[in-house]
């Protein structure tokens, strides 16, 4: 094929482009297509491989099939504590009422949860939720999720094939990754990308987008994520002038594997802890009792016996700490190797095994069975696995409105790990599958209603060829190879942006980082344009680079310790910050950080907390007034 | 850490070769590994497909030594010690380039299938279901659409005159799971797989099954279960006598 041929551009259009294939992309595109309009949905990879399929424990929902305690109150309730009250509280409102009626849907398009002896979905523990509440198909509810979102995608299709509609009604155009995004007078208008298997370009006129493309979490060294998860809807929309929230908040997910050094990131489900397993360090010592913090000792169980009862009797007895939210499990982890009482390779011994029926774990847990036997020789049902924090989630992402996931940028709106401000400071295990249903449906459904309202928006010849010159340009550099080039992001943010920072290290962080960024800017790719690995890194770096840059000044902004954001020379969190966001935005290409308050939440919802509980995050300003008029009505 | 030698294929649909690679290997890493190894120092546009390296996703599926296998569950100890360790495409779709196939038949057979009926009698939330009930169709839900199967089949491998009528072992349990959902409202599912699907090329030799890396027993749990209900229906004298008389 000659270069002229090669350098033709497909155009498309559609009402909605959804970028972004994984739960919350795959929703929105079901919601937009229900209500009458043209999709595209772009996937990065084959359709169904998202990084969804990773998401083992469950969606958390209060349903109250297992516990009728549980209401959305209670969920929300936990999801205000795990996020550390930084969350947008109207998002977590929205979740915890929605979420029931998002999993129960998925029935209807074909999704078989496990069942409670009385036939409805069964809901299991999980860390932070005070009742059990996740729906799930034994440790691999993400592909049941995936994959029934897929399947009813397939059915949206053949219904319009019967009702004689298009093809182009609902299209998924896989293995294709979008470049820029296209924006006049403040609103987007289409994007451009190219198809990895050709290495063609395509633009897309589209009067309404939704960013649903995931983390960043391929920039660190040690991390659960895969190459697709390297910031692109992040660093669309901060060059589309849309804003970021709360990128210095990181989850380490307390057990990934740590041994062999190849598997070293791999996520080891929160489940394991859910149905029984602990913690224990290099001495046998079950040590998650020390590391109780002040805010949680009234849910959590000081002594063993106390845990150990409460799983066969909940209403009588505190949780074990092992359940605590993630990131005081990561934490706590993280000081006893420090301390030197980690295992062999680094870690700490996570023991279902001595705890449990072979039989049991083997049925509860399947793919951790099966995962630690294939990758690690070990046997789950005998012996201890090793397990350390590993990369998992960035709480951080578009600042949103929560009610109908659209960003600063008209007709551009985010949901699902791309998007901000729901989980706050940390996020709660099993609230991920939950959040990307409701705020997919939210999204799918307000951008709908947006490219109702709008004309067909038309692209210019100018703007897809600059795009086209961008993504060419590795082909013309003589600088590094992409992939030495991201081992150096790796270890500069494993080294100094990870799970316990200083401020020291993360000004040198970014000194490293600015270092980076011409060498990124000269990245080079050999080959053809076809299915060329090296190339596509080449242009996914400048993406990671920025969300880098994020995070960090973040970071060294931030000087307390909150959630996923740990700093040894600022310990402790500080009502102060609890009413800051830090948002971070583009100016000429450089991120700029300002300062912006977090929403207050309603007196009907700070009525749902005590007021002891509320002391210890807010300052009584902020607590005292509003609670006083409030009912308690509602617990 | 010792040093192997990696034979991977390496071309495009108008032909290619076996490139060498001698390549550094470490203490318990698996095939997918080396061949990032192989990508970041040595031939930076070598083209393969991957995801969750965690055998979750079904993204790496390639031929090593001539077997069907998800690159990332692929131990290196696996191989005697000095053994060259040969990589080629899945042989049964078109090659994309080097370890990348097309897999898009596989894509179309699911396109043709017919979704989940929703039973129309129950709201959301209403839904009711045994666990024991549920289990048979979560047996064939765990699949993770390597496509191993589908490359394996000899009903298709290396004959692409019988890819329109064959759906494959991954759309035959696809069917066995929707006929076994206890509250899917078609009855006609046994019918579909026989008629539109192709069931019937298959003549059991249970290649599916050997490949498949959740272990779901294609062919013994699905298969054979479709086949036996089919020839129920079909051939079922008092089946057969109900049916003339209700006309169903």
């Amino acid at each position: 094929m000659s270069d002229n041929d090669m350098n033709e551009v497909e155009h498309l259009s559609c009402d909605v482009l959804v970028i972004g294939a994984g739960g919350a992309g795959l929703r929105a595109a079901v919601e937009a297509r229900l209500a009458g309009k043209s999709v595209i949905v772009i996937s990065k990879s084959l359709f169904g491989k998202a990084h969804t399929v990773m998401a083992e424990g469950g969606a958390a929902a209060a349903m109250g099939n297992v516990n009728s305690n549980d209401n959305w109150q209670v969920h929300f309730r936990d999801t205000m504590r795990g996020g550390k009250f930084l969350n947008n509280y109207r998002m977590a409102e929205l979740h915890a009422r929605e979420a029931p009626d998002r999993i129960w849907e998925l029935e209807t398009y074909g999704a078989l949860f496990d069942r409670t002896a009385d036939g409805k979905i069964s809901q299991r523990n999980f860390g932070g939720h005070e009742y059990p509440r996740l729906a799930h198909v034994g440790d691999r509810t993400g592909l049941e999720l995936i994959r029934t979102l897929q399947q009813k995608l397939v059915s949206l299709q053949q219904d319009d094939e019967a009702a004689g509609e298009g093809e182009d009604k609902l299209q998924v155009i896989d293995e294709t990754t979008i470049t820029e995004l296209f924006t006049a007078g403040g609103a987007v208008k289409g994007a451009f990308g190219y198809r990895r298997g050709t290495g063609r370009f395509m633009a897309i006129a589209a009067p309404s987008i939704v960013l649903a493309t995931g983390g960043i979490g391929r920039s660190f060294k040690v991390t659960s994520n895969s190459w697709e998860y390297t910031g692109d809807g992040h660093a669309l929309a901060l060059r589309a002038g849309a804003k970021l929230i709360n990128m210095e908040f990181i989850q380490f997910h307390p057990t990934g594997m740590v041994w062999p050094p190849s598997v070293r990131g791999i996520l080891v489900t929160e489940s394991v802890r859910g149905d029984g397993g602990v913690l224990k360090n290099s001495e046998g010592k079950r040590f998650m009792f020390d590391y109780i913090p002040e805010v949680f000792k009234a849910q959590y169980a000081d002594n063993p016996d106390e845990a150990d009862r409460w799983y066969t009797d909940p209403d009588q007895n505190r949780r074990p700490p092992e359940l605590l939210p993630r990131d005081e499990v990561a934490r706590a982890i993280n000081s006893e190797v420090k301390a030197g009482r980690g295992t062999e390779h680094g870690g700490v011994y996570l023991d279902i095994a001595s705890r449990r029926s072979a039989e049991y774990i083997r049925e509860r847990l399947p793919s951790m069975h099966h995962q630690f036997k294939e990758l690690a020789d070990v046997d789950i049902t005998a012996e201890p696995m090793e397990v350390g924090p590993t990369c998992h989630y960035i709480m951080g992402g578009i600042e949103v409105d929560a009610d109908t996931a659209a960003s600063a940028v008209t007709g551009l709106f985010a949901a699902g790990e791309v998007s901000g401000g729901m989980h706050g400071s940390n996020r709660l295990g099993g609230n991920s599958l939950s959040d990307l249903l409701v705020f997919g449906k939210r999204a799918g459904q307000h951008a709908a209603a947006h490219a109702g309202a709008s004309e067909p928006p038309k692209l210019t010849a100018a703007e897809i060829d600059a795009a086209t010159e961008e993504a060419l340009r590795p082909f013309g550099n003589d600088g590094e190879n992409p992939f030495a080039l991201q081992s150096a992001m790796q270890a500069i943010n494993g080294r100094l942006v990870g799970i316990i920072r200083r401020a020291g290290e993360l000004e040198e962080a970014l000194t490293e980082l600015a270092a980076l960024k011409d060498r990124i800017a000269n990245v080079s790719a050999s080959g053809g344009r076809a299915y060329n690995p090296g190339w596509h890194l080449a242009l996914d770096l400048r993406n990671m680079y920025v969300c880098s840059v994020a995070t960090a000044m973040a970071a060294l902004e931030r000087d307390e310790s909150r959630g996923g954001h740990t700093r040894e020379d600022a310990p402790g969190m500080n009502p102060q910050w609890r009413k800051v966001n830090l948002v971070a935005s583009l100016e000429d290409e450089e991120v700029r950080l300002t300062r912006r308050a977090v929403p207050s939440m309603t007196p009907e919802l700070l009525g749902l907390f005590e007021t002891s509980e509320l002391s210890k995050y807010m300052t009584p300003e902020e607590y005292q007034s509003s609670t006083e008029s409030s009912t308690e009505e509602s617990r | 850490m010792s040093e192997r030698t990696f034979r991977v294929w390496r071309g495009d649909a108008d032909g290619g070769d076996f490139a060498e690679f001698d390549v550094e290997v470490n203490e318990g890493e698996v095939v997918l590994d080396v061949v990032h190894r192989i990508q970041a120092e040595q031939a930076p546009d070598l083209a393969v497909r991957w995801n969750c390296k965690a055998g979750k996703c079904g993204s790496c599926s390639a031929e090593v030594n001539g077997m069907p296998r998800l690159m990332c569950m692929t131990r290196m100890n696996l191989f005697e010690e000095g053994q060259t360790v040969t990589i080629t495409p899945l042989r049964t779709f078109p090659v994309v380039r080097d370890l990348v196939t097309d897999v898009s038949f596989n894509y179309e057979k699911a396109r043709s299938m017919p979704a989940f009926a929703p039973p129309q009698d129950l709201e959301p939330g209403e839904y009711r279901m045994q666990q024991v009930d549920v289990e048979r169709s979560q047996e064939f839900r765990k699949c993770i659409e390597c496509f191993l199967c589908q490359n394996t089949c000899h009903v298709v491998r290396d004959h692409e005159e019988n890819k329109p009528p064959f759906s494959g072992p991954r759309l035959f349990i696809r069917a066995a799971e929707l006929d076994m959902h206890p509250l899917d409202a078609r009855d006609d599912r046994r019918e579909l797989a026989q008629d539109d699907q192709g069931l019937g090329m298959c003549n059991i030799t249970k290649c599916c099954t050997e490949v498949c890396p959740e272990h779901i027993k294609i062919t013994d749990n699905a298969i054979i279960p479709m086949k036996e209900r089919v020839a129920g229906d079909r051939y079922d004298p008092l089946v057969w006598l109900g049916r003339k008389i209700f006309r169903k």
